[in-house]
């Protein structure tokens, strides 16, 4: 078993007075896909978003607890919040580039960081980023058009590209297959088992086979409480909590 | 089978009622802005064509060797007293005429101005003035009227202001090819004038263009940055709630309002000069910035919270994330916002009237700090008059004014069509 990467320690996040995660602790391990799963509104995402702490964005949001990575508490005082994200990289339910070319929406991040020192330099991040996404070929003829314009699928692995190019240890995927039809939906798993062996993958996802299929670890989330941890096998195939039972069978959910 | 049942014709019956209602109504708005533009039209494209009548002038009169005004300059021209010679010049027209009387009719159907006009003709053509030139000198009013056919000639004399032996002299001067009609360009360059056929709406242009230039300058950086703060960086809580209500109220305060706090405090306490298109451009941003906030702050909330979300998981910062990306996106309508508030400013009258830039300015400003008019006020003035020459004359500023609006307007909707961005 790989090293734990991402340490979390009794997580309650509250939307104003709404308690939206009771008490969640979980490890997730270095280079492996760890899924969350679980019925809608079940707080899989809002923990996803604790780790990279998208949800210091909504104001009503508040998060008590622990999160560290790395053994390092990302919520203290001294942790900036853009260098966080710099190394815990995040891809979204709807694929969202930014409307501009494909080039700019990957050159985005390097530039505002200042990890690229010229052009050449900037060209090489676009092309591996693009590379490693396993959509260069398909667009390395129309690199200046937008980023738009291109098909569902496509306009996620370029999400995907972009979270690459800022050299993240960690990609968050907040159910990055819900929009997209079966064939793009295997691609981006083909890439999630390539990228694993380099990045820290944790991904959200309503599909149970999704999970089965991508990850080493899952989580399955109810009601704002983790319910149970395990490795994927154990939870698909001899769960220890009724409810895990119940929720894999297609009783509820 | 699918024969229409009772019901369904009832349904079909008020769907077509319906449609009459809507088609009427928009019959009955084009019908009212087409009758008010034929009016305005009608009533005023004549003021773009002036009257003038050609009198030989014997500029050897005034230096026996015509050669020797090249020499001169301007200033020495203008400094010569040509009076008595502009008016023999024009009693050459008649020569027989010997009552003073009579001499004086003659020359009131020129417009008074008629011996600048002639120095003017001199210092343009001072390199190759000839004995005798043919020299084209505005009419007055009423003869510019009479020639316009808006002068009842069949009016009792003792009730025209112009009599029937100027009409005779009018008429011989006419069936002498003497009487030209051509494009009025003073119109559109000079400033106001007592003399409807020398008035101008050049300086009223140019005092509405300095104030809409002052209301760019003043609202569109602090419009901006205003909505951006609030709609991007702000916490909602009751102070911001509270700032965003009376920006709302603010856009419906009346403009009058907006003029007396103009009047109090830009005049009175800060001392700015009165009747100024600086004055009337910071009292006019003040209405303007809450159009160009709301509409800023709409288009801003359109922009999608993924485009956000998408700059801030690479690591931006809000204000990167919001001037990279969102703000960019909400320019087009931004834009717009800003367009249709200036079109606002520039048709409002109300506060510049408290501003004093109601004053009778005869030059054309040069400078923001210049008394001045502005075209809704230059109607205003004109309206009131009651030389017949004015009405046509506040038609035509009327019709200014509406072009400008509808290029305004266009810009706004070419702005919009240009940057709509999808994603």
């Amino acid at each position: 078993m790989n090293k734990i990467k991402i340490s979390a320690k009794n997580i309650d996040v509250f939307y104003g007075d709404k308690q939206a995660l009771f008490d969640v602790s979980m490890d997730m391990y270095e280079k492996e896909v760890t899924a969350l799963i679980g019925p809608s509104g079940c707080g899989k995402s809002t923990f996803l978003r604790c780790i990279n702490r998208m949800n210091d964005v909504i104001d009503i949001c508040s998060v008590k607890g622990n999160v560290s990575i790395d053994g390092h508490d990302i919520y203290d005082k001294s942790i900036r919040v853009e260098s966080l994200r710099e190394s815990v990289g995040m891809v979204f339910q709807k694929p969202n580039p930014f409307p501009k070319s494909i080039y700019e929406n990957i050159a985005y991040g390097p530039r505002i960081h200042g990890i690229a020192n010229s052009k050449t330099d900037l060209d090489e991040i676009v092309e591996t980023s693009l590379q490693k996404a396993a959509l260069f070929d398909e667009v390395k003829d129309r690199l200046h058009q937008p980023g738009t314009g291109l098909s569902g699928g496509q306009q996620q692995r370029l999400c995907i590209a972009r979270a690459i190019s800022v050299n993240p240890e960690i990609i968050l995927m907040d159910e990055p297959c819900s929009a997209l039809d079966p064939i793009a939906t295997a691609k981006i798993e083909d890439l999630m088992s390539e990228l694993k062996k380099e990045f820290t993958i944790i991904i959200v996802t309503h599909s149970m086979q999704q999970a089965a299929r991508v990850s080493k670890n899952t989580g399955f989330f109810h009601l704002g409480k983790l319910i149970e941890v395990d490795s994927t096998d154990t939870i698909f195939s001899n769960p220890g909590n009724q409810k895990t039972q119940d929720y894999i069978t297609g009783r509820f959910g | 089978m699918f024969d229409a049942s009772a019901n369904l014709k009832k349904r079909l019956k008020s769907e077509r009622r319906f449609q009459i209602f809507c088609i009427t109504a928009i019959s009955f708005a084009l019908i009212f802005v087409l009758i008010l533009f034929l009016n305005i039209f009608s009533s005023g494209y004549s003021a773009f064509y002036k009257t003038t009548i050609a009198i030989d002038v014997d500029y050897s009169q005034v230096i026996e060797d015509t050669t020797q005004f090249a020499a001169m300059s301007d200033d020495e021209i203008n400094k010569l007293d040509l009076f008595r010679f502009s008016k023999k010049s024009i009693y050459s027209l008649f020569p027989d005429i010997e009552d003073r009387k009579e001499k004086k009719l003659l020359i009131r159907i020129f417009s008074i101005e008629y011996e600048d006009e002639i120095k003017q003709f001199l210092i343009k053509n001072k390199e190759n003035i000839k004995k005798i030139e043919t020299v084209y000198l505005t009419a007055s009013d009423d003869v510019d009227q009479v020639r316009k056919g808006n002068y009842p000639r069949d009016l009792p004399e003792e009730r025209r202001r112009i009599k029937d032996i100027q009409l005779e002299y009018y008429d011989i001067l006419e069936n002498n090819g003497r009487v030209k009609y051509v494009f009025n360009i003073p119109f559109l360059t000079r400033g106001d004038s007592r003399e409807p056929e020398l008035a101008g709406v050049g300086g009223s242009i140019v005092g509405s263009f300095l104030t809409i230039i002052t209301v760019l300058i003043l609202s569109f950086p602090i419009g901006i940055l205003a909505a951006v703060y609030l709609q991007e960086f702000a916490k909602s809580n009751r102070f911001t709630d509270f700032i965003e209500i009376n920006i709302n109220n603010l856009a419906a305060v009346p403009s009058i309002v907006f003029g007396l706090l103009g009047l109090g405090i830009i005049l009175n306490v800060f001392g700015l000069p009165r009747s100024t298109p600086l004055v009337g451009g910071i009292v006019l941003s003040l209405m303007t910035l809450p159009t160009i906030i709301i509409a800023t702050r709409a288009s801003l909330r359109a922009v999608p919270p993924s485009i956000r979300e998408g700059a801030l998981a690479v690591g931006a910062t809000k204000m990167q994330a919001v001037m990279h990306h969102v703000v960019p996106l909400a320019m087009p309508g931004a834009l717009t916002g800003t367009i249709i508030g200036l079109a606002q400013a520039l048709g409002e009258t109300a506060p510049l009237l408290l501003i004093g830039m109601v004053a009778f300015v005869v030059d054309v400003p040069s400078s923001p700090l210049d008394a001045s008019a502005s075209l809704p006020v230059q109607v205003y003035l004109w309206a009131e008059s009651a030389e017949r020459g004015y009405v046509e004359k506040t038609s035509a500023t009327i019709m200014l004014l509406l072009g400008f609006l509808i290029l305004l307007n266009l810009a706004a909707v070419l702005i919009r069509r240009k940057f709509e961005t999808k994603w």
